[in-house]
């Protein structure tokens, strides 16, 4: 019995340790995580009914985490933020990051300006904390480890495509470093995106794909539409408003457009099942905010579409210097759901008209034949009485020689210095053109960019796989502070106070857009690595080189010419002739 | 090599290349006519195959089915171009817009050099109407063109139908990735080469144009359709571009198997293929055939829309559909389903087609081989040093002045006779005006009459040339100004035939024989006739009166003289209005270069 009792109270013993070793494993488990600080997650999808009839979806993940990776710190433990994201961070010493997959054009004439811009194929842009030593040795790390992170062909980025711009890319997050040494951009406009990038993108989610918005991204649905582009950026945020310490935010963002043309049949409605083959039935439990929004701003009394379930909630914001309204779905909320426990919103369309974006751009070549060509790039200011600057970035692979004394800017038919021109001349396979430029838009006008180049011949194996299909250059990237359409309004007193309107209030009269032109596939001079072809060629050269020779020798008069005679001879014949006799 | 070090050997082979120089030149001559001819005959030639793997089947299942629909499209299409007296270009950008496409227009005026009474047209103003269908989540890298002319009168209502009916079907597909412009051209090939100039934004001839507003990149291939009937019994497929420039043989084929696929008819030249290749009659069809599509390339003219896209390296084809008294009728939407399979697969195109069509340069090359024989008999005769004269002293001098009077006497028929080519090619539009205030004759009459007045007048040439000379011609003289002319003969017509085969080909196959006989010493009369007849202008004329009887016209010779006029001034227009450089090339070099024959045979 005694024993019994011993053995029980080592039980106890035990069990009690245990308990406590756990309750201070998680204790300090908990100050550890206090330690690395707290994080959060919110989830919102937009919904903007597009005056072309199209429909446009923009999802948008935030985490934010009140972590430093900076200086070396070591971080080991990760809650909400995506680990492999975070060791990249800390491992190449990363300030800010912004890469996006981009599958089609943004079409700013039918579609107006996106939340997020990208252009087509995949965009790389990446600050270093100024404690790098070798930029370019990390960054080429970096491509290829995020080549892994996203299956993506990343590893296509050398020094060939890569540019280090001076204006046009400033970090978004905090920090006063804006020394463009340890900024580098990439793109590669041919990188295609499909499922493969999709998935790991995905998985980057708290959530992944089972609860919350992400359960819509479906990617059946998602690359059946005009527009598909994910993007992932991290950036330092401040905490609080004094700004003492920083948090670290990673935003990733999916915009997708669906025609309404292809999948609808000619019936002008949508609802989330037809977009997404989905209905929402929850919020992700991990996510502090939940919603939906959807714009009804050209349509306050409903004349031009109709939606349903109707909400009460409705929320103003000024985006891209527009004041648009919004229906606010909040997923968190249980009465959202309704009574069928699942949300299917439902638009249905009545009317249509088109659009003039204040800036938009467009690219293309010039010229035909296989020597020479001149890059166009259009810039158009639809602005009725304001002018405004724009920064120009264009970056050309080094085959296509730019004469950069034939750079040319009108507007109006008139010549239009730039400002500010920023030119770095390419290096034959080592290093792109880049070519920046601030120039001034006149209101209400077309400026054209013009410069011409020469194809370069390439070295036969520099050729890709399919050198007919041509050669693409990349974007070019037009980023400025545009007038806003509030500040543009001249009724905007009716529905403000008066002594709210008489100076144009600062965060509304000018709103930052950045517009990507299409890329360009060019044309090299390309030799014909056909068989046939081949093989003529060879014969001509051995035909030539023989037919050559034989003309040659046909065609010159051969001469005996008799070699001079050594001076002793000559003395000799001097000799006999003066006496007479025949010389030797 | 050392056979030819050895001058005795060497000199033994020279003699035997001079003595066998007559019969080298006649077997080459006929075994590059004989291998000509052997082009035609089916079991030398090559089949017909697919160089690229991603037109390879025509595993495409077509499912055009509006073809109706199209037709009631083109009768209103038809009504509104009453309506309106030209393009509706109104209407076209509503039904554009209607069918989901990003609507342009492009305006454009272009004054000619003087009027086409063929087409009957002087001031020429007019809009193109495009609409691009933007493939989704493509980056507007790469684009496809579909267009129909808007011609005046009755024709081609139903292509501009059908061109609706399919872009209203194309833009419900979700497979395309390539964008699609469907472009409706005012004035045919003007309006095209407006559009296409506009496109790439050059200016080659002059004309006004509004700039494009939207474009979808490169463009990889178009096709051009022409319909003018509800039903059709055949398709003709017209390949010849401007400059003789041909698409690739890979978009023919295409066109074939997908025709075969179907079940349409399907025609080369406007004549059916045959299968009975080894009886004289099949022979000769394919012969007829052939030489159809020599005389056509060598004209350098479009001989449809698509003809000015060959420029910008852009792999174009017009298709027309032909109404004839055949029992067998195809209707609209077959044609829709055809169109619809053909960009299907040029859609799955991943690079543009890369196959060159080189085959033929051997037949030039066996020519051509006859002129640089005879530049190497003359080089032999000259390089034999003359027979050494007695007093050595003036030996010198008298070399020296032979060599100037040499270069003197080369010299002066080459200006003089290029000067009459410069001639040649800017008197005719210059003096129009002049001649019409003074003679009875419209602009047109004024600037043909001109040219073949200009070229008659260069016949005088010899007999003037000679009093600019200082002395008499000598034998060496002649010798060198053929050698001379040979040479550039053989350097002439092989860098046309690099460009168009077919024009070098007919042009050598008319002037290598002369290059061959002439000298001062055959019989003058009967050789000036053979010279006369064997010229670029009469080979010109032959050449009409040939193509009218291959096309099964035979024509008088009233009507063919007519005929041979309007295709003076048609080459003229067809110069200053698309660059075409048939006219320039005879005008300033084949022309000058026959003259130098000219002026050998009347050497003194």
């Amino acid at each position: 019995m005694a024993e019994q009792k011993f053995s029980l109270s080592v039980c106890v013993c035990v069990c009690v340790c245990v308990c406590v070793c756990m309750c201070v494993c998680v204790w300090a488990v908990r100050a550890m995580m206090c330690g690395c600080g707290r994080d959060d997650f919110q989830e919102e999808l937009v919904i903007r009914p597009l005056h072309s009839g199209d429909i446009y979806a923009s999802f948008q993940f935030r985490t934010v985490w009140e972590t430093d990776f900076m200086r070396g710190n070591k971080v080991s433990h990760y809650r909400l933020f995506p680990k492999s994201l975070g060791q990249v961070i800390s491992k190449f010493s990363v300030r800010e990051l912004h890469i996006s997959f981009t599958q089609g054009y943004w079409r700013t004439m039918q579609w107006g300006q996106p939340f997020q811009p990208s252009p087509p194929g995949a965009e790389l842009w990446v600050w270093f904390q100024d404690s790098v030593t070798d930029v370019d040795g990390t960054w080429k790390e970096l491509t290829n480890v995020l080549s892994g992170i996203f299956c993506a062909s990343l590893n296509f980025i050398d020094s060939t495509n890569t540019v280090q711009p001076s204006a046009s890319f400033k970090p978004l997050g905090i920090g006063n470093e804006t020394d463009h040494r340890f900024l580098r951009y990439a793109t590669l406009p041919r990188e295609i995106v499909c499922t493969e990038n999709l998935t790991p993108w995905k998985k980057l989610l708290p959530c992944g794909s089972k609860a919350g918005l992400a359960v819509l991204l479906k990617s059946e649905k998602l690359f059946h539409s005009s527009f598909h582009s994910q993007a992932v950026h991290i950036r330092p945020v401040c905490q609080d408003w004094q700004c003492k310490t920083t948090s670290w935010e990673l935003r990733q963002t999916l915009n997708v457009v669906f025609d309404l043309h292809n999948s609808a049949q000619g019936k002008r409605e949508w609802s989330l099942f037809k977009m997404f083959s989905r209905t929402l039935t929850e919020a992700c439990p991990l996510a502090s905010s939940s919603k939906i929004y959807i714009d009804i701003t050209d349509n306050p009394q409903g004349e031009q579409f109709e939606v349903s379930p109707a909400t009460p909630l409705l929320s103003q914001a000024v985006v891209l210097g527009d004041r648009r309204t919004f229906s606010v779905y909040d997923l968190t909320q249980q009465i959202t759901f309704g009574t069928v426990r699942s949300l299917n919103l439902l638009i249905r369309w009545k009317s249509s008209d088109m659009l003039r974006p204040l800036l938009h751009a467009e690219r293309y070549v010039a010229g035909y034949g296989l020597q020479t060509g001149e890059i166009h790039t259009l810039m158009y200011n639809n602005h009725p009485y304001r002018s405004f600057p724009v920064l120009l970035l264009d970056s050309v692979p080094w085959y296509l020689r730019l004469y950069i004394h034939t750079l040319t800017v009108t507007s109006k038919g008139k010549d239009n210095k730039p400002s500010y021109i920023h030119y770095q001349p390419s290096k034959d396979r080592l290093r792109p053109h880049l070519l920046e430029m601030l120039v001034q838009l006149p209101p209400n006008s077309v400026t054209e960019v013009t410069v011409q180049f020469e194809r370069a011949l390439l070295k036969w194996t520099e050729y890709t796989p399919d050198p007919n299909h041509g050669f693409y250059v990349g974007s070019s990237v037009i980023s400025s502070l545009v007038p806003s359409i509030v500040a543009m309004d001249t009724n905007s007193t009716r529905e403000r106070p008066l002594f709210s309107s008489f100076f144009p209030c600062k965060e509304e009269s000018s709103y930052f857009v950045r517009v990507y032109t299409e890329p360009l596939l060019v044309n090299l001079p390309t030799p014909d690595f056909s068989m046939p072809y081949n093989v003529i060629c060879l014969t001509c050269t051995v035909v030539a080189v023989g037919y050559g020779s034989l003309y040659n020798l046909l065609t010159r008069s051969f001469q005996i010419e008799e070699p001079s005679p050594g001076l002793a001879k000559r003395i000799a014949n001097i000799i006999r002739k003066m006496r007479g006799v025949p010389p030797l | 090599m050392g056979l030819l070090s050895d001058p005795n050997r060497r000199r033994a082979l020279i003699s035997l290349l001079t003595r066998l120089n007559s019969p080298i030149c006649v077997v080459c001559y006929m075994a590059g006519v004989a291998w000509f001819m052997g082009l035609a005959f089916e079991p030398f030639t090559l089949r017909t195959y697919m160089s690229e793997n991603a037109m390879g089947s025509t595993m495409v299942e077509e499912r055009f089915p509006a073809g109706e629909r199209a037709l009631t499209t083109g009768r209103e299409f038809s009504a509104h171009k009453k309506k309106a007296g030209g393009m509706p270009v109104d209407w076209l950008v509503k039904t554009m817009q209607a069918r989901g496409l990003e609507v342009f227009t492009q305006r454009f005026s272009r004054k000619l050099p003087f009027p086409d009474e063929n087409k009957e047209r002087y001031m020429v103003k007019g809009t193109n109407v495009y609409g691009i269908l933007r493939a989704p989540r493509a980056p507007r890298t790469e684009a496809l063109v579909l267009s129909a002319p808007c011609t005046p009168g009755d024709s081609n209502n139903q292509a501009v139908g059908l061109l609706l009916g399919l872009a209203q079907y194309f833009r419900n597909q979700i497979y395309w990735a390539k964008d699609i412009i469907f472009l409706v051209n005012e004035h045919d090939l003007i309006g095209m080469q407006a559009w296409l100039e506009g496109y790439h934004h050059t200016n080659t001839t002059g004309m006004d144009w509004s700039p494009l507003q939207g474009r979808g990149g490169s463009i990889q291939a178009a096709l051009s359709l022409e319909l003018s009937s509800d039903v059709i019994t055949s398709m003709d497929l017209v390949l010849e571009g401007l400059n003789g420039q041909l698409p690739n043989l890979d978009l023919a084929n295409l066109f074939y198997a997908f025709c075969q696929k179907i079940g349409v008819l399907c025609t080369i030249q406007g004549k059916l293929q045959r299968n009975d290749w080894d009886s004289v009659s099949g022979y000769s069809h394919s012969v007829q055939t052939m030489m159809l599509m020599v005389m056509k390339q060598a004209s350098g003219r479009p001989w449809g829309d698509h003809g000015l896209f060959l420029r910008y390296h852009i792999e174009a084809a017009s298709i027309k559909g032909i109404n004839s008294f055949r029992q067998y009728k195809t209707d609209v939407t077959t044609i829709g389903r055809l169109l619809e399979g053909m960009y299907r697969k040029l859609n799955n195109l991943l690079e543009p087609f890369g196959l060159l069509l080189t085959d033929y340069m051997l037949i030039l090359t066996l020519l051509l081989h006859l002129t640089v024989v005879q530049a190497l008999d003359l080089w032999v005769q000259l390089a034999t040093p003359p027979p050494r004269t007695e007093d050595g002293i003036t030996d010198k001098e008298q070399v020296r002045h032979t060599y100037y009077f040499r270069v003197l006497s080369v010299l002066t028929p080459l200006v003089i006779s290029h000067l009459t080519g410069v001639a040649l090619y800017t008197l005719p539009i210059q003096f129009q005006e002049m001649a019409v205030e003074q003679f009875p004759v419209s602009e047109t009459e004024a600037v043909v009459l001109t040219a073949i007045g200009v070229y008659t007048a260069g016949l005088a040439l010899p007999h003037n040339t000679h009093r600019l000379l200082s002395g008499e011609g000598t034998e060496q003289g002649w010798r060198v100004l053929k050698l001379v002319a040979v040479l550039y003969l053989a350097v002439l017509l092989g860098c046309t035939a690099l460009i168009n085969f077919s024009l070098g080909f007919i042009l050598a196959l008319t002037l290598v024989p002369v290059a061959a006989f002439v000298t001062p010493h055959v019989p003058k009369v009967l050789s000036a006739f053979i010279l006369v007849i064997l010229s670029p202008a009469c080979t010109l004329l032959f050449s009409v009166f040939f193509f009218q009887e291959l096309q099964e016209l035979p024509v008088s010779f009233q009507e063919g003289w007519l005929l041979y006029l309007s295709v003076i001034s048609q080459g003229i227009l067809d110069h200053f209005l698309y660059g075409s450089l048939v006219y320039p090339l005879i005008a300033l070099l084949v022309y000058p270069c026959w003259l130098l024959f000219w002026n050998i045979l009347f050497w003194k």
